[in-house]
Parts: C-alpha cells; structure tokens; sequence
C-alpha cells in the first residue's frame, strides 16, 4: 500500500547557511492491513519519515508511492497540493502529540467538524463523534467544553478520536502514548487493535516497544536501516 | 492522476504596475530595486502571479505590507485594473474567456452575483450613513432582487448569521464598533449566496474575541455553504487556522506556495522561512 524508495530529506536554513541532513537512504513497504512500527533513538528521523508521507514536509530526493482508492498509484513527493489534501480528509489520518484546535470550538463540534469536512450529514456525523468520544472515555460533561481547558492525556485522546472517527484507509501515528496513563494507554491499544481488524494500514512512533508487542507485524529501525518482520 | 475538477478561479500572469515603465525595466532581466524601477520608479506591485482556487477550499495569501497581496485582491474584484493577465471564472456560464477584457457593466455583474468582498477597513464596503439592512438589501437589489419582503428577510437571516442583534439592524453601522461592522460587512458580502469570496485583513485590528468570532463564521461559511474563499493576511497563525493551501508574496511575486501546514513548518524560501522564524 506503501513504498518508500531510498527516501531522503534535508532541511536547508538559509540564514544560517546551513543545509542539514534529516534522513537519507531509508527505504520500507507496508502492506495494506499492516501495522509497522518505527524505532530509533530522539533526533534520528522518525517524524521526519511521518511528516513527509503526510506532506507537512517536502521529500529532498526518493519515492513515497501511495497506493489510493481516489486516485490509484500515486507519488506522493510530486502529486498536486489539491490531490493531497483530498487524500487528508479521505484516506490519510495524521495524529501528533499536540492539539491544535480553532478558538471557541467545542470538544463535539472539533469531532463532529472533521467528519463534516469529509462531506458526512450532520446527522451521522453527530452520532459518531459522541460515540466516538465515548469510546476513548471523555467525559460527557466536557463534551461541550473547549478543549484547550483539558489535561495532557484528554488532549491526546481527543487527537486520536478526531483521526479515527473519519476511518481512515492509512492512519500516520507520532507518539499517540507519549503522555498517557497505563489506563489511556490501553485504551489507544484496542482502538489500534480494532483498526488493525477493521483493515486500515498503520504507521507509527512510540517510545515503549512493550506497547507495540503483539500490534505491530513489521519494526523498522531507524539507526540500523533495516526493517524487520514480526510474528504477531 | 486527478484531474484539475473543480476549479472555480483561475489567474494566469497576473501583473500590475504603476508607472508607464521604460526602456530598462520593460526588459524582464533587469533588475528591479525590491519591485521598482530604479531609473523611472515605475512600481511592480503584482508580477506574473498564477494560481487556481478550487471549489470550497480557502486559499491564504501571506507576506509583509507592499508585497501586493491587497493589489491582486482588487484586481480580482475589478476595484483596480490589471496591466496584464487572464482571470477565468470557469463556473460562470454567463461568461466565456479573460473577464479583464469583457464590458464593465458585464464586470459589474460578476462582481454583484460570483464574488463577495470584504475589506480591511468597513467604510470601503459599507455605507456607514445607511442602516445594516439598507446596506444589505442595496447589494441584493445590485444582483437583481426587487422584493422588499424577501429582502428584508435575507438581511434578517444573515445579520443573525453573524451575530448582530436585530434590535438594532435599522442602525447605521457608524454607530458599531469595529467588530460589529466588520461582521455587517460580512453580511453583505455574503447576501446573495457568492460562490467566491475575497477577504482581505478582515480581523485585523479585532480584538481576540471578535476575532474568534470573525474566524469561527469563516469556517462556517465555508462549511455549511461550500463558499470559496481567498484570505489574505500578515497574520500567520489565522493563516494556520483557516487555509488548507497557502501562496506566501514578497515584492509582488508568489516566491512559495503548498499546503499550509507545509509552508508553515517546512518553508524552502528564504523569506517564508524569515516569517515563520518571527511568528511568536
């Protein structure tokens, strides 16, 4: 479903008059259904693959070939803006550790709007998102409260909910678990879990590699530049 | 690979320039200072500018005072007139070819029923002396409604739309604060249904809160009725809320374009970089 091909990314600073080497000659596959796992220490890479897949960053040089429903076989370095932000709201998810919200917007209307964005009916799109918030246990009374007033790990859990709600086809994850409790973190492990049945493709970050034991069926490293295949 | 669908705007090479120009500068290799001619002072305010906006998406456009983002906004609205370029409106049947070159009274209709403005400062797009629902009904009755009843009604449901209480909807927006006016602009603008609206600076000098308001009834719009937008503004993080694609001016050329949070967190052009180092 995905192929990245002897993909490298550098940043150039030009007051500095720098040009920065992120990553280079990194190269893996995902099937569709597949759940890798990406591991390597701080700074060496792992966001950057991320980010450039969702196109938050321009590939320097490499193949990043996206196998879409929309639109079939596509590169992702080199397809149009449009295109890509029709494969955003479609097919690709993307869930950092922050949350960036619109001012005066309500924890349900945050959920309710990225299905509306798809082109969901209020309607349906009402109904998902409460059970949705239900799901990774935010409370009903804050459902109506603006989510900047909310802790770290209600933030994250709310990040996810936003992602997983539109059902994506390839869901991108940055450090989903990095601030959560034992409770929430296993919370985010069954909704992976459940993802994993429901088919979609997933590519993630996460610092503990207990918590991705028995998840993941491929780990790529991100220091050795191997990938390596795991028995579930 | 998708087809370009839907586009609903299209500008190619776009120029603007005050000052007849001469021998020197008419030469595309000379080099200008910023964008004047040294020799003649002749100003390059918009050079070569070509994009597309698509339907229901909103387009930003961001760089410092004088990079003719202003400049290509009035161009589009036919408040100035273009040196040279094309302007399309493929979803306007009523047209064919570069809408710079048809009648002004063909202009005048395209700007009353395809396009929406709002200005930076309201007293462009307002009349202060005549009450928010004359201003209103005066932009309806421009694109062809006579019915004083259904007008009023229009005027109703929009003014509520952006929040302005109906108590005082017979007030001239002179007496508003800025905010309010802004948001009767707003209205107005929005009146007859245009599938593109133009929105220039429209919360600067707004509080946070009207602010707030201003950005949430963007979204809004741009939800529940498909509208297309182009908003320009020095103001990155409004840039980050709103657009979903980003065209970043200095000089009066489109130095960078992509997606927002692209150009925000990965700029390539030296400049872009600049502004996204000051954001605070």
């Amino acid at each position: 479903m995905i192929t990245i091909n002897d993909f490298s990314k550098s940043f150039t600073i030009h007051h500095l008059k720098q040009t920065r080497e992120a990553i280079n000659g990194v190269s893996f596959d995902v099937e569709k259904g597949e759940f890798l796992g990406i591991v390597g220490e701080s700074g060496s890479g792992k966001s950057t693959i991320l980010k450039s897949i969702y196109g938050t960053y321009k590939p320097t040089s490499g193949i990043v070939s996206y196998d879409s429903e929309i639109f079939g076989k596509v590169d992702l370095h080199t397809i149009s803006d449009r295109a890509l932000i029709k494969l955003r709201t479609r097919e690709i998810g993307y869930v950092s550790q922050f949350l960036k919200v619109m001012p005066r917007t309500t924890t349900l209307e945050l959920v309710i709007n990225s299905m509306l964005e798809m082109g969901e009916n209020k309607k349906t799109a009402a109904e998902k998102a409460e059970e949705t918030l239900k799901h990774f246990d935010i409370p009903e009374a804050l459902w109506h409260n603006y989510p900047n007033t909310f802790s770290g790990g209600e933030k994250l859990r709310l990040n996810i909910a936003c992602a997983v709600v539109k059902n994506p086809r390839l869901l991108l994850l940055d450090e989903p678990t990095a601030s959560l409790d034992e409770k929430s973190k296993l919370k985010v492990r069954e909704t992976i879990s459940k993802l994993i049945d429901n088919g979609t493709t997933l590519i993630g970050i996460f610092h503990d590699l207990e918590f991705m034991d028995g998840l993941c069926n491929k780990v790529y490293d991100m220091n050795s530049k191997t990938l390596e295949e795991r028995a579930i | 690979m998708p087809a370009n669908d839907d586009v609903v705007l299209s500008i190619r090479d776009l120029s603007k320039q005050f000052g007849s120009g001469c021998e020197h500068c008419r030469d595309q290799s000379f080099e200008l200072q910023k964008n004047m001619c040294p020799e003649c002072h002749t100003v390059f305010a918009v050079r070569n500018v070509s994009f597309d906006l698509y339907k229901g998406e909103i387009l930003g456009i961001v760089g410092e005072s004088g990079s003719g983002k202003s400049t290509l906004m009035k161009m589009m609205y036919f408040d100035q007139e273009a040196t040279s370029g094309n302007y399309i409106l493929p979803e306007d049947n009523t047209v064919e070819g570069n809408v710079f070159n048809v009648s002004s009274q063909k202009k005048r209709q395209i700007r009353n029923e395809q396009l929406g403005m709002v200005y930076q400062n309201p007293i462009l797009g307002l009349k202060m002396d005549f009450s928010s629902v004359t201003n209103i009904a005066e932009k309806l009755i421009a694109s062809g409604s006579r019915n004083v009843g259904k007008m009023t009604e229009r005027a109703d449901n929009f003014l509520e739309k952006v929040n302005i209480s109906l108590d005082r909807k017979y007030e001239a927006p002179k007496n508003f604060s800025g905010g309010m006016q802004q948001r009767v602009q707003i209205a107005k603008a929005l009146s007859n249904y245009p599938p593109i609206l133009l929105l220039d600076e429209v919360t600067t000098g707004l509080d946070l809160s009207v602010q707030a308001d201003v950005l949430e009834l963007i979204k809004e719009i741009q939800r529940d009725m498909g509208v297309s937008m182009i908003v320009v503004s020095h103001d990155l993080a409004i840039i980050r809320m709103l657009c979903d694609r980003t065209m970043v001016m200095l000089d009066g050329e489109v130095i960078e374009h992509g997606i927002t949070d692209q150009i925000l967190e990965d700029p390539q052009h030296k400049y872009t970089q600049q502004l996204v180092y000051s954001i605070l």
